[in-house]
């Protein structure tokens, strides 16, 4: 084994900035020209991802324990704080590097379809580049507050891209509804930043990670208060109970971005937070249970909204919200692999599926545009069928469903299976039973999301048209620079889950042909073995059984019964049922009516937060800001105005009265001198 | 005969400051200042007498600066009534509030 060292680590953030600039410069100067953009944009991402492989080829083949980290130059020095812009190398943040820029660059060769006709495309892929660049300054940086750059930088680009067609008052909303339900989680973040520095002097992670097992005790206040406020910001950024509410308005954002930051990477930065700082939310077990626990509620609660939208982006989008509620039971029971395991499937099939919905939306739009209709091109009430028209589509999201509902060999059967199992397996220590319930909801949950995108599968593709007669005619299939991506990850939804197959499976009959690994298990290991040895100290082994028994393989088995079961009858039934185009369409009452819109959890929200607060800034306004504020600024006018008013009255501009004036004067200082 | 000198002095003062202050003719004004300037021009002759000469040479510079100043001012006045056509001091309010 011989000694690593990082190649080019500079150039993998710097080349999206670097394409970023020059789109930026495009979209100034040219914006009509789309040559320099589309040979820009994705080709930065791509060589990224070429120096992100090579690094990490050197890294399998180098005896690597240590994080590798570069410094460059000092960026903050006040007092004993000292902060360097330096990036940390380790198997964590190859692996995210390696998701962001790979997925990444698909998105962008997918966007040159998409956006083909948008005025604004030298724009697009400019924040595109941006984003990715923050992305990865996120995290390849080395301490708290250089992934805080990033942590901002992202919420920046999301903003930016979510009101891209910010003409529309409702798009432009939406990103200024992201931008502040993400500020609220910011100052978690800070907080907890803050807190770190006080009790350890420092913001690097090495030193932190190392210190802090010393420092602190387990289950003490300060470390479960500073994971706490850690993973408010975690909830913010990664859409979980009770800030969720921005991810689906994302969804007013281009497809391809919906793909790139609101599935794939930039919601997932909160669960990597939480793996990053693995050793202290190993020392706080309140912290865990919170995290697991806020992570079951959010996978069953967005999963039950997903199950009757009717617009194919906010399904996704509520998907998307509930398997970032698996990540963090994955993180939270302290399964830190698990989780960024289910991150790396995740980012693939819902990357997938988004990349789909786009294809689809993208067709659909162009069909109804040829005959000037103003049907919502979203609708999935609208579509039906579409499988005629869509062949690779079709195929690739059927992939990417499968691999979400948890169906073996596929991607996702492995991620999502080793999370609920980690669920079981931890239910040791303090919260035993808390830790019972997540596992209980993280399988109903499973099902729920099996029902749900079959649903979408269904209504899209499957039936008949619902399109009309005339749109009919121009339905076509997406050119190959959108479905080649499609392949692509359809690809790595099937293959991906097969780096990490648990030994459990692997000694199984039928399913165990594929052998079992555990590779990122392992490569995980060095980050992840202190907070494994925090936790097997204080809490205890790990179950060999789940709680109503059984092991590892046998509920593997159950879950993957049940998760086909759910899809071959929602298919079967569904695919029967006539569905009505959405101008023909009833809302759904009752209790569907309250999952149709969607707990009514935004109309809660406006009525107990959105406008007390704007009742308040309106007492402001009109009493404390136009009274008190202005009133002092206007009244020292008045007053300066009032004295010099008084004062002129002297100046008569009366020669004599001016004499009359020195006279007195000089009397006054006659007799002082005098007197 | 210096008290005496010295009423006189006091009584022209008084006589000036008194039409500087209520007279609205500008040349009299300055007749009156100039009368102001020759009552302490008696002053000073008055008490040289007794302290010494330095007085009597006080009052050639008085002298000397009371016709530069009258040349000045007479100027102003008569430019001022090229805009205004009279030397009312009542008519120069140009700056007043």
């Amino acid at each position: 084994m011989n000694e690593f060292h990082p190649t080019l680590l500079w150039a993998i953030p710097l080349l999206p900035l670097l394409g970023c600039l020059i789109n930026m410069v495009a979209a100034f100067g040219a914006p009509e020209r789309k040559t320099i953009p589309t040979l820009v944009g994705p080709s930065v991402v791509g060589i990224a991802f070429v120096i992100a492989v090579v690094n990490f080829v050197g890294m399998l083949g180098a005896d690597l324990h240590a994080p590798v980290v570069e410094r460059y130059f000092q960026w903050i020095a006040v007092g004993s704080l000292q902060i360097d812009a330096a990036l940390q190398l380790d198997q964590l943040s190859i692996v995210m590097t390696l998701i962001i820029t790979g997925v990444g660059f698909l998105i962008h060769v997918f966007s040159i379809g998409y956006m083909k006709a948008d005025p604004g495309y030298a724009r697009y892929f400019s924040y595109l580049n941006l984003f990715v660049f923050f992305m990865l300054v996120l995290v390849l940086g080395s301490s708290y507050p250089l992934m805080f750059v990033g942590w901002e930088g992202v919420g920046l680009c999301s903003y930016l891209l979510i009101g891209f067609w910010f003409k529309d008052r409702e798009k432009a909303d939406a990103g200024k509804k992201a931008f502040i339900v993400n500020r609220i989680g910011d100052v978690g973040f800070l907080i907890a930043m803050f807190m770190l520095f006080s009790n350890l002097g420092t913001l690097d992670f090495i030193p932190i990670f190392e210190t802090a097992p010393a420092t602190f005790a387990y289950g003490g206040a300060v470390v479960t208060a500073i994971t706490l406020f850690f993973f408010i910001g975690a909830v913010g950024k990664s859409a979980q109970i009770p800030l969720y509410v921005w991810l689906p308005d994302a969804m007013a954002g281009p497809t391809p971005v919906s793909a790139l930051i609101h599935a794939a990477t930039m919601v997932t930065a909160g669960v990597y937070l939480v793996a990053r700082s693995s050793v202290l939310f190993a020392l706080a077990p309140v912290s865990q249970i919170t995290v697991a626990g806020i992570g079951a509620l959010t996978a069953l609660f967005a999963a039950t909204i997903g199950l009757v939208q009717t617009d194919i982006k906010k399904v996704l989008a509520y998907s998307t919200v509930s398997q970032l509620g698996y990540m963090f039971i994955g993180v939270g029971v302290g399964a830190f692999a698990a989780g960024i395991f289910h991150l790396m499937t995740h980012a693939f099939f819902k990357a997938l599926l988004f990349l789909g919905s786009g294809a689809v939306i993208h067709a659909m739009h162009e069909a109804l545009h040829h005959t000037h209709s103003h049907a919502d091109a979203q609708d999935m009430r609208n579509m039906g069928g579409l499988k005629k028209y869509m062949p690779v589509t079709w195929v690739t999201m059927w992939i990417g469903t499968l691999a979400i509902a948890g169906i073996w060999p596929f991607a996702g059967f492995f991620s999502k299976d080793e999370i609920i199992w980690m669920a079981a397996a931890h239910a040791v220590g303090p919260f035993e039973t808390w830790f019972r319930v997540v596992w209980v909801i993280a399988l109903i949950a499973a099902l729920l999301t099996a029902f749900y995108m079959t649903r979408l599968m269904v209504m899209t593709f499957h039936g008949e048209n619902r399109t009309g007669e005339r749109e009919r005619g121009y339905l076509r299939e997406v050119p190959p620079v959108m479905w080649v991506p499609l392949v692509v990850l359809a690809v790595l939804s099937v293959v991906g889950g097969w780096i990490n197959v648990p030994e459990a499976i692997g000694h199984m009959p039928i399913l165990g042909w594929i052998p079992h690994s555990e590779w990122l298990h392992e490569w995980l290991h060095p980050l992840t073995e202190t907070a494994d040895g925090i936790m097997l100290q204080n809490a205890g082994e790990l179950a060999e059984q789940a709680p109503l028994g059984g092991g590892a393989g046998m509920w593997a088995a159950i879950s993957f019964a049940l998760a086909t079961a759910v899809v071959v009858i929602t298919a079967s039934t569904l695919g029967r049922r006539r569905f009505l185009p959405a101008d023909q369409a009833e809302t759904p009452t009752g209790f569907l009516g309250v999952l149709y819109n969607k707990w009514y959890v935004d109309e809660i929200y406006d009525a107990i937060v959105v406008r007390p607060v704007l009742a308040l800034s309106r007492f402001f306004a009109r009493y404390i800001d136009r009274g008190v504020i202005d009133g002092l600024a206007n009244g020292a006018g008045y007053a300066s105005r009032a004295f010099g008013w008084v004062n002129s009255r002297v100046q008569t501009g009366l020669v004599n009265g001016y004499a009359f004036m020195i006279v007195l004067g000089a009397l006054l200082l006659l007799a002082f001198m005098l007197g | 005969m210096i008290t005496q000198s010295l009423w006189l002095s006091a009584i022209l003062f008084g006589l000036g400051v008194a039409g500087v202050v209520f007279r609205r003719n500008a040349i009299i004004l300055f007749m009156c200042i100039e009368l102001m300037l020759n009552a302490v021009n008696l002053a000073f002759v008055a008490i040289s007498r007794s302290v010494g000469i330095d007085g009597q040479v006080f009052v050639f510079f008085v002298m000397a600066v009371a016709a530069a100043e009258a040349a000045v001012g007479l100027a102003i006045v008569i430019s001022v009534f090229r805009h205004t056509e009279s030397v009312d001091t009542r008519d120069f309010n140009l700056l007043r509030w």
